[in-house]
């Protein structure tokens, strides 16, 4: 437990909540203390951490795959080269299942979400106390180190995916062809506004549920260890292990459901329609 | 988890990342990996190939093996025969000059014999004649039985 002079949802709420920079209401700029303070700082406001700790494992994983593909033996590849290898194997061989026809950008985009959601989620891994309170002795306030239970960052990329969704969609069909498919599907032309409507929320269903599930189960299992963690210390690790082990699991399972839907989406903005 | 300008940020950061991997990180690794893909299945290939040509060199020199096993055994039996050949030759010239030496020592004792005779002749008759001639010189004239004397000596030279 954080500080003996915490109460549980004290300690909780401080678990949850981001190192936010921005205006306060009276005028002045600094981060703010507490979910409350953060709220009233309005859009224009950056959590610090979640920026902070994504891109920099987004450069440690550029930077290790970069160091392999710089000078990539054709011979047997030996220890980074063949770990980074068997990782772009099993992201072509997905690309390859689900991914009808060629483009050049789904693949690396793939590896991108795959690995950086990876190491995202595997902040979480990181004992709940270690990162926070090492902040706190360094006078950071607040610290939330996976950036995954931010549905900033969720979003963002589910933004990202929607964006190319939307581009593949006009550049394959054309923009008349993108609006057919919206308007004239599942029922005939003349009940042209259900269907709209019909096709509008399921287009738009893609990201919020890309974005919401990754969100949500990354921010469950947050509020689980911070919860174990409250726990009388002797205690904790029956607990924290097997949900570790479980999670695991759940760091690559949800890292690779963002990336198939991913793929899939696209492949069907990538489509003729039918 | 209030949605702020991080949703931005985080935007520009996801498709700098993407950007990223895609010029740098994808294209040369795959490359590289197809290459080698490439190469292992060549390798594999020529190891095919390799065993299919040592298969066939294996045969051949099995092949080259019997085929020398049996000119060798017909040179075995060439060999037999001819020396079967020669020892019969050699025998049968052996036994020809044995036959030769024979008649050589045959004609040279024949000879012996009649030069033997021929002494012998010449000294019986000289012998006779000068026992003759005892005889003769005592109860024979020579003037007187010089005839009789001519007709024996001549007809001692014929015998």
């Amino acid at each position: 437990m954080s500080g003996e002079n915490l109460t549980s949802s004290e300690y909780i709420k401080h678990h949850l909540t981001n190192l936010t920079y921005g205006q306060h209401p009276d005028g002045s700029w600094g981060i703010a203390h507490g979910s409350e303070a953060a709220k009233e700082m309005g859009f224009w406001a950056l959590n610090i951490d979640t920026l902070g700790v994504s891109v920099l494992l987004g450069c440690f994983f550029l930077y290790f795959f970069k160091k392999a593909a710089t000078s990539p033996t054709v011979g047997v590849p030996s220890g980074l080269q063949n770990f980074v290898e068997m990782v772009l194997e099993f992201i072509d061989g997905s690309v390859k299942d689900s991914f009808n026809g060629h483009n050049a950008l789904i693949a690396p985009l793939s590896l991108t979400i795959f690995v950086w959601i990876v190491l995202m989620n595997t902040m979480d891994l990181i004992p709940v106390d270690y990162i926070p309170h090492l902040g706190q002795m360094i006078g950071i306030p607040y610290l939330k180190i996976v950036p995954t239970t931010d549905p900033n960052m969720t979003f963002a990329m589910a933004f990202g995916v929607f964006f190319l969704i939307l581009f593949f969609s006009i550049k394959v069909k054309g923009p008349g062809g993108f609006f057919a498919e919206l308007a004239f599907h599942p029922f005939p032309k003349y009940l042209m506004p259900f269907n709209l409507f019909l096709e509008i929320v399921s287009l738009i269903s893609k990201p919020i549920s890309l974005a919401l599930r990754l969100f949500g189960n990354m921010y469950a299992g947050e509020m689980i260890f911070i919860l174990i963690a409250m726990l009388p210390f002797g205690l904790q690790w029956t607990l924290s292990v097997p949900w570790a082990i479980f999670h695991i699991l759940i760091v690559i399972l949800q890292a690779f459901i963002f990336m198939t839907l991913t793929i899939v989406y696209l492949s069907m903005a990538n489509e003729e329609s039918h | 988890m209030n949605i702020n300008a991080t949703l931005i940020g985080q935007t520009i950061a996801f498709m700098m990342f993407v950007w990223f991997c895609m010029k740098y990180v994808w294209p040369p690794l795959m490359a590289a990996m197809d290459e080698r893909a490439k190469k292992i299945a060549e390798g594999l290939a020529a190891g095919e190939r390799g065993q299919k040509e040592q298969e066939l060199a294996e045969k051949k020199a099995v092949e080259v093996i019997q085929e020398a096993r049996s000119e060798a055994s017909d040179i075995i039996n060439l060999a037999n025969v001819r020396a079967g050949e020669m020892v019969e030759e050699a025998k049968g010239k052996a036994v020809e000059e044995a036959a030769k030496v024979k008649l050589g020592a045959e004609a040279e004792i024949e000879q012996e014999i009649a030069s033997a005779k021929e002494e012998l002749r010449k000294q019986v008759s000289t012998l006779v004649i000068s026992a003759a001639e005892q005889i003769i010189k005592s109860e024979i004239d020579v003037k007187k039985h010089k005839k009789l004397i001519t007709d024996v000596s001549s007809q001692l030279g014929a015998a």
